[in-house]
């Protein structure tokens, strides 16, 4: 009880913070449109674009904005060094990075909701045939980005490197989830929709996420501590 | 029931930082009501030597317990008798002093919120309370942080130069406060370059030099010229 309340915690003050501001929200949804808005530029040619484009856009529109996020989420904990703090809380250290995957996680599905019905519009893709499939590998995919970001990003927090060493650590990383992600989401924008093919990208996706939240888990406290 | 302890005792402590010696075979031991003045130059080794008092920094060599428990046997209970006021303060600027004491509070597991009014009168911000911490002077959120680090009635209270921007009359406050915190029982360990504060206050001192423990014996009189003479002849 005890680990899932100071997660909570931990969530409610991000909250609490975020909204005296909006600074991440906003920051992360207007990276998310513009860079849509720029690759419509580039692919859609005379309101038909290009096949397969709209899945990879999403997915390096989820990416990069998470990036970003992630940093900034951070980079509020560093100012201060509030991390230390949390870190010398009576509870398992895991429930502190708990409690930040959970808000990285709920602020990139917000962006998420603004994102997705853009690129549906603008590249004329069919995202809503088969909603459940889509939010299960929208919800799988970020989840497993963000388990692996928050704990890149909690590790660099001390780092002055930071802002250049979390994509470097990042991006190879997480690209199994990356790719899942956009050939699962491919797979649902085809026509007939190929759902043998998005569920197996689910799966894959199921697993990647149990794997890489129970190895944060495990690796939080022993890499926090300096 | 609670966990407690009553002694800590530091044995042959060391950490390195590659090639660096931060803190290097530092040994002693406090009991409830010291206070002890941890002394030295810039770059001594003080803040290392804070941090894993504090559990934050692991040790490369030997070890520190308290009152016979390990951090790596009972981390979390030892760490809920420990407070800390570092340089940089642990407050959340963008939130309302209310809302840093309410969170910090929540996190040890204290749901009383009179203990909040009453940490906010403290630090003399009962009419502050609701203002962002981020539109305070440097004192007022020194005394913030003081009151956050002990609204756990810690046994172990660390504290790094807890005088910066204070004036006056709120080093005499708060020096008196220690005082009487460690009469009740706490372990006191201060950092700071104020001698002229620390004299009359600390009962203990420790001086650090490159990481070593020069000295450390009871406070009494005149702590800036044995400092002197200690720390120019090493």
């Amino acid at each position: 009880m005890t680990f899932l309340r100071i997660a909570l915690l931990v969530l409610k003050k991000d909250f609490a913070i975020e909204l005296k501001s909006y600074e991440i929200l906003s920051t992360t949804l207007f990276f998310a449109v513009s860079c849509v808005a720029i690759f419509s530029f580039a692919f859609v040619k005379e309101g038909q674009a290009v096949v397969d484009a709209a899945a990879g856009i999403l997915w390096i529109a989820i990416a990069f904005s998470g990036t970003l996020a992630l940093g900034r989420t951070f980079e509020r904990e560093r100012y201060g060094e509030t991390l230390k703090a949390l870190l010398m809380a009576p509870a398992p250290r895991p429930a502190i990075y708990l409690g930040k995957l959970l808000g990285i996680v709920t602020l990139l599905l917000a962006t998420e909701v603004i994102v997705v019905p853009m690129v549906a519009f603008l590249f004329n893709a069919p995202f809503f045939e088969r909603p459940l499939l889509l939010v299960a590998l929208l919800g799988l995919g970020t989840l497993g980005y963000a388990a692996v970001g928050t704990l890149f990003a909690a590790m660099l927090v001390r780092a002055r490197t930071r802002d250049v060493m979390l994509p470097i650590l990042l991006y190879p990383i997480t690209i199994p989830v990356i790719i899942a992600g956009v050939r699962g989401t491919s797979a649902l924008l085809a026509s007939p929709v190929d759902e043998p093919v998005a569920m197996l990208w689910i799966g894959l996706l199921t697993f990647f996420d149990v794997v890489f939240v129970t190895l944060s888990l495990w690796t939080f406290e022993p890499l926090m501590t300096e | 029931m609670t966990f407690d302890f009553d002694h800590i005792d530091i044995t042959d402590l060391s950490r390195h930082f590659g090639r660096r010696k931060a803190v290097s075979r530092v040994s002693f031991s406090l009991s409830s009501g010291d206070i002890l003045g941890l002394l030295g130059p810039n770059g001594a080794g003080k803040s290392t030597l804070l941090g894993m008092l504090a559990t934050l920094v692991a040790p490369t060599s030997g070890s520190v317990t308290y009152g016979g428990f390990k951090p790596g046997d009972q981390g979390q209970a030892i760490r809920s008798r420990i407070g800390v006021l570092a340089h940089e303060l642990h407050l959340y600027p963008e939130l309302t002093a209310r809302q840093n004491l309410e969170f910090f509070a929540r996190l040890h597991g204290l749901d009383d919120l009179n203990l909040v009014r009453a940490a906010l009168e403290s630090a003399g911000l009962a009419d502050r309370g609701d203002d962002q911490v981020a539109s305070f002077s440097r004192g007022m959120r020194q005394r913030l942080a003081l009151e956050r680090a002990l609204l756990h009635r810690p046994r172990l209270l660390l504290l790094d130069e807890p005088f910066t921007g204070l004036d006056d009359r709120a080093v005499r406050i708060v020096a008196e406060r220690l005082t009487r915190i460690a009469a009740e029982g706490a372990i006191i360990v201060l950092a700071t370059h104020d001698l002229d504060v620390a004299d009359g206050l600390i009962t203990r001192m420790a001086v650090v030099r490159n990481g070593r423990l020069l000295k450390e014996e009871s406070a009494g009189t005149g702590i800036r010229h044995r400092y002197r003479a200690l720390v120019e002849s090493a």
